[in-house]
Formats: C-alpha cells, sequence, structure tokens
C-alpha cells in the first residue's frame, strides 16, 4: 500500500479498501522505522495525525469529505503549523510553536489530508544539499552516502522512499526541483503569487514560492487543486481563477513546440544527463512535440544574480530573530547588543550567517547600486529573455541539474560549487515562472530530473507534458531499494 | 553679529484608521499593553503584511490639499535597524517614490506677513512599539500595541526661520489634518508629534549651518521652548569658538534644554531596499478626483467666508476656525439662530472657558449646539438679559435642563411689564433721595455714573430680571422729570 500514489491512495479511501487510520499508522510506522537512516523528519506528529485519521474516517463515513480526506502527506518544516514546533531547520526557532496556520497549511488541512509530520530541510531553505540543518543532514535513499539536495531535501527523501506518499516544498533558487531531481521524484515550482506565502517562513520574499512534491505529475495537480489561488493575507500572491489542474493532464501534446536552450546543454553538464535528458525529449518528440534550440543569452548572470538578490532580501527577512520575542536567547546577556550579538551567533549556522553577511553588505550604503539595483536589473534582463523565447515556444526543456546526488560533505566547503548547482533552476525563479522537475533516468543507480520551465501561469501545460512523459516512461515508479 | 535660524520640521500624524496599517489589530489608544499586537504585529515567522486601503486615500487626500504632486507609482521600503520595540527588525516605510512630494502651505508670520512653507513629501509608514523603562527593575519592557500604527511623515523644507514661524506653520498642519478627518491630532497621544531639524548661520552665509534633530516634541509649548533652546545653544557655542555636531537631540521639558541622544558617526545605515512583501501602489486620476470630492472646505476658505458673508472679526474667524469641531459647533449654532456675533462671543467666551476649566472638548460638552442656540434666540427675544444667561448657561452646563426648561424652574424670566418695572424704579428712586439730588445738579458725565448706580439698585430688587433696557428708559424719565 505505501507504494501508491495520491490518486490510488484516493480510490483505496473512497473504495474502503483501507481507513485512514490504519494509512496513516502504516505510514507513521514507515517514518519511526525508516527516520534514523535517512533523517528526513524533524517532527513526527503521530498523535495528531492519527486523531485527525480517525476523524477523516467519520467523515468519510457519513459523506462529509473531499476525494483527499484522509491521505497522509508530510509538510516541509518551513511551513508554520498550529501549535506545532516549527523549525526552519534552524537552532534558533529550535522552540518555535507556531500559534497559527500558513494558508497552504489550512488548504490541505480543510481538504483532508493528514499531516504525518514536518520534514527537514536546509538551515531556513539556505543550501543545496540538506546538509546545513541544524538537525543534520537528510540522507538520499538511493545512497545514503549521497545528499538529498535541497533545500527541500527531507521532502524529496521521506518521498522517495515512500515514508509518506506525497509532501510540500518551498523553491527559491530550486529547492523543490533539484531534490526532486535527486531522489527521483516530480516537484513543482509554481509561478510566483500561485500560492500563498502566508505562514512560510520567508528567505528571500520575491523569489520563494511553495509546491507539491509528489511521486507523479497527477498526484502534483490533485495537491495544486488545493493549494494554490489567491489569498488575502498574501499581497504578492495572485487574484487569478485557479483552473481544475486535473482537468489538462490527458490532453494530447502533439504539435507542442518545446525549446531547448543551448546555455543549458553546455560545459557544465554531465554527458550522460546530457545523454539521458536528450533521450527524454526524444519521448517527448515521439509524443508529437517538435523542438527547437533557443537562446537564453544571460544565463551565466543568473547565479551571481540570484546570490545577490537573495541575500539581500534574507538579510532583512532574518532580522527579527533577535532573541527577545520568541526562538534562541543566548544565556544571561550583559546587554542589548550582547543579546543581539550572542542570541544571532548561536542560534544561525554557518550558511545563513554568510547570507546575511552578504545580503547586508549589497544593501550597505555606497554599494547599493553597485549590487542590488544592478542585479535587478540583471534580473529583469533575465525575464525579458524568457519572455522573448515564449513568443516561440510553448515551454522549455533541459536537465534539472548538472549531474546527480554528490557525496555528502563534497561541496559543504565550497560554497561557490554549491551554488552553481542551482545553474539551470535559478532563472525560472527570477523570472517568476513555473518550472517542473521529473524523473527521467538514472545513472550508477542515482537518479536524474528532466526540468520543463513554462510560462506564466502554465502550471497545468506542465503538469500536462509530464504525465504524458509518465505515461510512456517508468522512471517515476522506481523505488530504491530497502523501500519498496 | 547677526544670526539666521533656519528649520525644517517633519511631523508624524498617526492616520485616523480603525485597524493597523498592515494587519487587522485595533489602533485605539490606551489598551492593556499587548493587546492590540497579532502575529502581524510581532513579526511572528512566515506573516505578511497586507495594506489598509484607507491610508492610500488619506494620503492622497493630504496631498490634494497642499497642493501636492501625487505620484502615478508609490513604493514601501524596509528601513532595517535593531531595536527591541521593533519587531521584525525593520520599518516599513517609504523611500524612493513617497505618496506624495513637493506641496506647499501658506503660513502667517509674526509680522502678519503671509509666508509659503513648501513641503518636500509625506509618506506612509509603521509606527514602533514602545519600550518602558524602569518599571521592572533593571529589565526593559515592550508594548506593541502601536507598532504598525499607521503614520503619514509630512516632511517640510528647512523653510522657517524662528520658533513662532515653526508653530504657525505646525498649527496649520495640525488644523488641516484634523479638517480632513485623517488624524485626531490628539498630541498628548501622540497621534501628532513632530522632530526640528534646527541650525543657525550668519545672516550673510549661503550655505546651511550643521544641523541638530530635536526628537518626539509633543506639544506647542515645547516645541517652541526646545526650539529657542537650540538656537541659543548653537549661536553660544559658535560664538564662542566651538563646531556643531551633527547629532539627534532630546528635549527636556522639566530642565528646558535639549541634549545629545547619539551622534552621526554611531547612526544607522538603514539599508533602504523595496519592501518584497508589498506591491507598488498605483493611483489613478479618477481615484484623484474621487477623493478631492470628499474635501471639505479647509480653515482658509473658512475664514475667509466669515469675515466676508458672516462680518466677523479676522480674530473671531481665526478663532473659530482653528480645528473643525468648533467651525462645525458654530456653524450648528447658527442654524438655530441667526446672530454670528453673540454666537461667536459665547462660544470663544463662556463655552470655552467651562470647557478649559474641566478639560473637556468640543466632543464630550454638556451644551449642544442646538441648546447654545436657543438660549440665544432667548436673549434676542428679550426672555432674558445678558447676564441671566450666564445662570442660565451655567446650569445648562451643569446638566439642568435645556434653557427653556431652567428659565422657567429657577423663575428667571426677564421683567417686561412695565408696570412691574416702574415699581422698582419708583422705589429705587424713593430709598435714594440724595443721590436723585446729586443727579439734578451733575453733568452728563456724572448722570451716567448715577444712572449705573440706580440701574445696580434696581437689577437687585428685581434679581436681575428687569428689561435693562426698558429700566434705562423709565429711569431716564423719571430722573429727568
Amino acid at each position: 500500500m505505501h507504494q501508491s500514489t495520491l490518486t490510488e491512495l484516493s480510490s483505496a479511501l473512497e473504495l474502503k479498501k483501507i481507513s485512514s487510520e490504519e494509512l496513516t499508522r502504516m505510514y507513521i510506522e514507515r517514518c519511526k522505522k525508516h527516520n534514523n537512516s535517512l533523517n528526513c523528519f524533524i517532527t513526527i506528529s503521530e498523535e495528531s495525525a492519527i486523531h485527525k485519521a480517525k476523524i477523516a474516517d467519520k467523515k468519510r463515513a457519513s459523506g462529509d469529505c473531499t476525494p483527499l480526506t484522509g491521505i497522509p502527506i508530510a509538510q516541509k518544516d518551513i511551513f508554520c503549523v498550529n501549535e506545532i514546533k516549527t523549525t526552519c531547520g534552524s537552532k534558533m526557532l529550535s522552540n518555535f510553536i507556531a500559534p497559527y496556520d500558513a494558508t497552504l497549511v489550512k488548504r490541505m488541512d480543510e481538504n483532508g489530508f493528514i499531516m504525518l509530520g514536518k520534514t527537514n530541510m536546509d538551515e531556513f531553505a539556505m543550501g543545496s544539499s540538506n546538509e546545513t540543518s541544524f538537525f543534520g543532514p537528510v540522507k538520499n535513499p538511493w545512497n545514503v552516502s549521497c545528499v538529498p539536495g535541497g533545500s527541500s531535501g527531507g521532502s524529496a527523501s521521506a518521498v522517495a522512499a515512500r515514508l509518506c506518499p506525497a509532501a510540500t516544498g518551498t523553491d527559491t533558487g530550486g529547492s523543490i526541483r533539484q531534490p526532486a531531481s535527486f531522489c527521483g521524484i516530480t516537484g513543482l515550482k509554481p509561478t510566483y503569487g500561485r500560492v500563498s506565502r502566508y505562514g512560510m517562513i520567508a528567505f528571500a520574499s520575491s523569489l520563494d514560492q511553495g509546491g507539491p512534491m509528489t511521486q507523479t505529475a497527477e498526484d502534483a495537480a490533485l495537491i495544486m487543486n488545493v493549494i494554490s489561488g489567491f489569498d488575502k493575507h498574501d499581497s504578492t500572491s495572485v487574484d487569478k481563477k485557479i483552473e481544475d489542474y486535473t482537468k489538462s493532464l490527458n490532453n494530447s501534446i502533439k504539435g507542442l513546440k518545446i525549446g531547448l536552450p543551448k546555455q543549458y546543454f553546455e560545459e557544465n553538464l554531465n554527458s550522460e544527463v546530457a545523454d539521458i535528458t536528450e533521450a527524454s525529449i526524444k519521448e517527448l518528440e515521439k509524443l508529437g512535440a517538435k523542438c527547437i534550440d533557443v537562446d537564453l543569452p544571460n544565463t551565466e548572470l543568473s547565479i551571481p544574480a540570484y546570490y545577490v538578490v537573495a541575500p539581500a532580501e534574507c538579510s532583512s527577512n532574518l532580522s527579527r530573530y533577535d532573541g527577545v520575542r520568541f526562538g534562541h536567547r543566548c544565556d544571561n546577556p550583559k546587554d542589548l547588543i550582547d543579546l543581539y550579538s550572542r542570541s544571532r551567533q548561536e542560534g544561525f549556522g554557518k550558511e545563513v550567517k554568510r547570507r546575511i553577511m552578504i545580503g547586508t553588505y549589497v544593501l550597505s550604503a555606497g554599494y547599493y547600486d553597485a549590487y542590488y539595483l544592478k542585479a535587478q536589473k540583471v534580473r529583469q534582463i533575465i525575464s525579458d529573455d524568457f519572455k522573448k523565447v515564449f513568443k516561440n515556444v510553448d515551454i522549455l526543456a533541459s536537465p534539472t541539474t548538472t549531474g546527480t546526488a554528490f557525496q555528502l560533505n563534497e561541496k559543504l566547503n565550497d560554497p561557490i560549487s554549491m551554488y552553481l548547482s542551482d545553474i539551470y533552476t535559478v532563472s525560472a525563479n527570477l523570472a517568476g515562472l513555473p518550472a517542473i522537475s521529473i524523473p527521467s533516468g538514472f545513472i550508477d543507480a542515482l537518479p536524474v530530473g528532466m526540468q520543463l520551465i513554462g510560462n506564466y501561469f502554465q502550471e497545468s501545460l506542465l503538469m500536462n507534458v509530464a504525465h504524458q512523459y509518465q505515461k510512456v516512461t517508468d522512471w517515476h515508479q522506481k523505488i530504491p531499494s530497502g523501500y519498496q | 553679529m547677526k544670526w539666521q535660524t533656519v528649520i525644517g520640521l517633519e511631523i508624524h500624524a498617526q492616520l485616523a484608521t480603525k485597524s493597523k496599517i498592515f494587519s487587522g489589530s485595533s489602533t485605539l489608544y490606551g489598551g492593556a499593553p499587548n493587546t492590540q499586537a497579532c502575529a502581524v504585529d510581532l513579526g511572528l515567522p512566515g506573516v505578511l503584511p497586507v495594506i489598509n486601503e484607507q491610508v492610500i486615500s488619506m494620503a492622497i487626500k493630504f496631498g490634494l490639499a497642499i497642493g501636492a504632486e501625487i505620484p502615478e507609482k508609490s513604493i514601501f521600503a524596509r528601513k532595517n535597524y535593531f531595536y527591541p520595540d521593533l519587531p521584525k527588525g525593520y520599518q516599513i516605510s517609504q523611500f524612493e517614490l513617497p505618496i506624495v512630494a513637493n506641496g506647499q502651505i501658506e503660513i502667517e508670520t509674526e509680522e502678519r506677513k503671509s509666508k509659503v512653507i513648501k513641503i518636500t513629501r509625506a509618506h506612509l509608514e509603521e509606527d514602533a512599539g514602545k519600550s518602558i523603562h524602569g518599571e521592572f527593575g533593571n529589565n526593559t519592557a515592550i508594548d506593541l500595541n502601536r507598532a504598525g500604527n499607521p503614520l503619514l511623515e509630512i516632511v517640510s523644507e528647512p523653510d522657517m526661520n524662528n520658533a513662532k514661524e515653526a508653530i504657525s506653520y505646525l498649527k496649520k498642519i495640525h488644523s488641516l489634518v484634523q479638517y480632513l478627518e485623517i488624524c485626531d491630532g490628539n498630541m498628548q497621544e501622540g497621534s501628532f508629534r513632530c522632530d526640528a531639524n534646527v541650525s543657525v548661520r550668519h545672516i550673510d552665509e549661503k550655505e546651511l549651518g550643521t544641523r541638530t534633530e530635536i526628537k518626539n516634541l509633543n506639544s506647542f509649548k515645547f516645541i517652541e521652548s526646545a526650539i529657542n533652546y537650540e538656537v541659543s545653544r548653537q549661536i553660544d557655542s559658535i560664538e564662542s569658538g566651538k563646531r556643531i555636531t551633527q547629532e539627534t537631540r532630546l528635549y527636556d521639558p522639566n530642565k528646558n534644554e535639549t541634549r545629545p541622544m547619539r551622534s552621526k558617526e554611531e547612526a544607522n545605515d538603514y539599508r533602504y531596499f523595496p519592501d518584497p512583501d508589498l506591491l507598488p501602489i498605483f493611483i489613478s486620476d479618477e481615484m484623484k478626483i474621487k477623493i478631492k470630492k470628499q474635501i471639505p472646505e479647509l480653515p482658509d476658505e473658512k475664514r475667509a467666508r466669515f469675515i466676508k458673508e458672516l462680518g466677523l472679526s479676522e480674530y473671531d474667524s481665526i478663532n473659530l476656525t482653528i480645528n473643525p469641531d468648533i467651525a462645525y459647533y458654530f456653524e450648528e449654532t447658527l442654524k438655530i439662530t441667526d446672530d454670528p456675533k453673540i454666537c461667536a462671543n459665547w462660544i470663544m467666551g463662556d463655552l470655552s472657558a467651562a470647557l478649559n476649566k474641566e478639560n473637556k472638548n468640543l466632543k464630550n460638552n454638556p451644551v449642544s449646539s442646538k441648546m447654545l442656540g436657543e438660549m440665544i434666540n432667548l436673549i434676542k427675544n428679550n426672555t432674558i438679559s445678558g447676564k441671566i444667561a450666564k445662570i442660565v448657561f451655567e446650569a445648562m452646563w451643569n446638566g439642568e435642563g435645556n434653557a427653556k426648561e431652567i428659565i422657567k424652574d429657577k423663575n428667571l424670566q426677564q421683567v417686561t411689564d412695565s408696570k412691574e418695572i416702574e415699581k422698582f424704579v419708583d422705589e429705587a428712586i424713593n430709598e435714594n433721595k440724595t443721590q436723585v439730588d446729586q443727579y439734578k445738579k451733575s453733568t452728563d458725565e456724572k448722570k451716567q455714573k448715577l444712572i449705573s448706580f440706580f440701574v445696580g439698585q434696581i437689577m437687585k430688587k428685581s434679581k436681575g430680571k428687569a428689561n435693562p433696557s426698558q429700566v434705562n428708559q423709565l429711569l431716564k424719565n423719571k430722573l429727568d422729570d
């Protein structure tokens, strides 16, 4: 049963093949069993999950339910869940019990999902390997000496190992897609503004976007139907009608025009990943899609621009963690400055501090124009490049990452090389575009992901193409050994 | 050596909304600490600000009233600094592209000349909370009820040259924001406060002198004293060969002096950048037209109209338009009775005195405009005299009913029956023969004094109720007979 997709679980519950309580207990047992080795959960909320599962069963019995009522899922520990510890992977918030639900959490709760627990992540979502978490690194179930990717590594690892059928993630520079790729699952970063950010702990506000991490594109559509849409608590959420994302999944992709950005197939790309991506694109061509090469000439500027904008926003967003009202506070501060500096010194890890320093620097008087303003201009240029390209093509296809999951500790002390692992993913964040990563093959028993980038609010097309691909391939059905 | 003072003011006017600028919490003053602070005001992880649309209209209204530009696009920025009563570690304010730019207002100088003060900008921002020292031993407590209250910061050019001009400008803005109904103007509660930038220079010097900023002044009197103190401190300092340090100073009203708070070297680099959580504000011409229609008659127009149409003196007109409550009260009273001058006298006289004495205002005033108007009508139709009216007014103030009821209850109706008055006159004449003889022999001037004496006697006998003009007439007839 634990190998089932959301779609399958929905029908099993509907047909009373299993109760929500049984299902929940089964997944909780799996979580407890495997969490020691994988470390993908920071919190397993057994008691509240079982309590809610019992309620779900009653609701199912009375008919007061949705097709999703009673299905267990996991939440990335960046989303505030009322009365549950919400740490954001940081010592700073290791004692923080959120007093409210994030909008995404509330919507999933209202639609009947049962939360099994909170997944591990890079501290404040800053990292590409899940090694910056205060709660220790997450392991990749395909090879426990490898990283699962980050920052949503806990969610990716948990879904890959089928400790939960689906989870949520957040993506600021690739934090859903890169771990999805490394762990062989499906991960969608929606258009900026499609999913409310209220209650999602901010890293870089103009780039952050929450989304589903699932086994299939079809499951992603089910979750998107629940979490997307305008939220009056988030001014940047877009007041645009939500479509039923499941409706277009089976549309034919005959005649679809796919752009292949030249710059995403150059230099840094591992040749085996290139081969696998080309083979995947061939599959799409077999389904009737037409491919053309396109130019995104400023791709190489995306990483530098991202590493100015994101740290700038993070330096300001993380100022609230000052030891005054909540979160970590140092012992016996001798004065206010001591309270601030020691609480922050003790509460934040190395990577977070590095980014706060960079961000503070680029916003400082005398440097603002040279860094922050210039980065914003680059961001505009990158968006314009995409706009131009989308005049001629429907979607873009590329590898999600340059290679497969790297070894734990391999890049931990080499931040530049770590940052470069986001080269294919950050542009979509800078431009605010939706993008999905889907399993497309394996190299040495490690998954490879293919990225599809769509035009604004074209999530349904992305999931349609991904679903059509998943109908003719089985990469997404592979489960790492030991978790089958 | 001749010195010129240069003053620029930054006014913080709290906008009169029910809820905060970026959250639904109440802005009501005086709540128990931290009872009016929600997750957003506390800056909890994950919360986001949502603009209270009302503040945008209020800022635009102010901008239109000072003839300013309202740019099509305006943005919010984060002003980053650490302070315990600033929950997010940044204040949401405006830096580039403020909502109001380049306005002006006319003030009157001490020499009663008109002078234009330019207003550089007015921008929206959130207030911080309050740090409370001294109530908890060595610890500092934080009250976040005020955090997130909407403020309009109004920044003037350094166009004022003495404390009186600064006060004149402040009073003008104070009156304006109340007329526009965008701020309650309550200075004790901090709804209207100001920082003053003060510098001095030689009269023939072109460059501005080094300025100091005096923080958080919350009464006209303190502002005037603080500026005057600061100006003489700066002049003394320069004349004794010292240099002025650019710094922030705090005014101590108890000692009437300013003291340094922090110097520019220690000042923060606020690292302003556009707030990514809030979208730019776009203001259409239609919106401006709509808001412009909501602007009521403003104090200057009202004053001119009172002089021209009601024949009031300039002095009366200024006093009756100083704030919208008094103007409204006056105009409402005039709807009941039709004598502007008597209305003005009563409002600025007995009513103002009573309000001041009991520390009340026109909102909790026990004598409504209708009650006052009716009483004035009773004076005008000779039911009571002006003197008796003072008794009636006091009784109305004490809640004893309206004028008619009080006159009836206290039997204060004026005696107009000439026979009855004649009786009082005769008695007074008979009882004061000496004065009658003196009268007959006196000059006109002396006669007038004696008439007053007799009137006094008659009024005593009638308990003030005899109609004064009838008394005068009868008395003169009898004495001159």
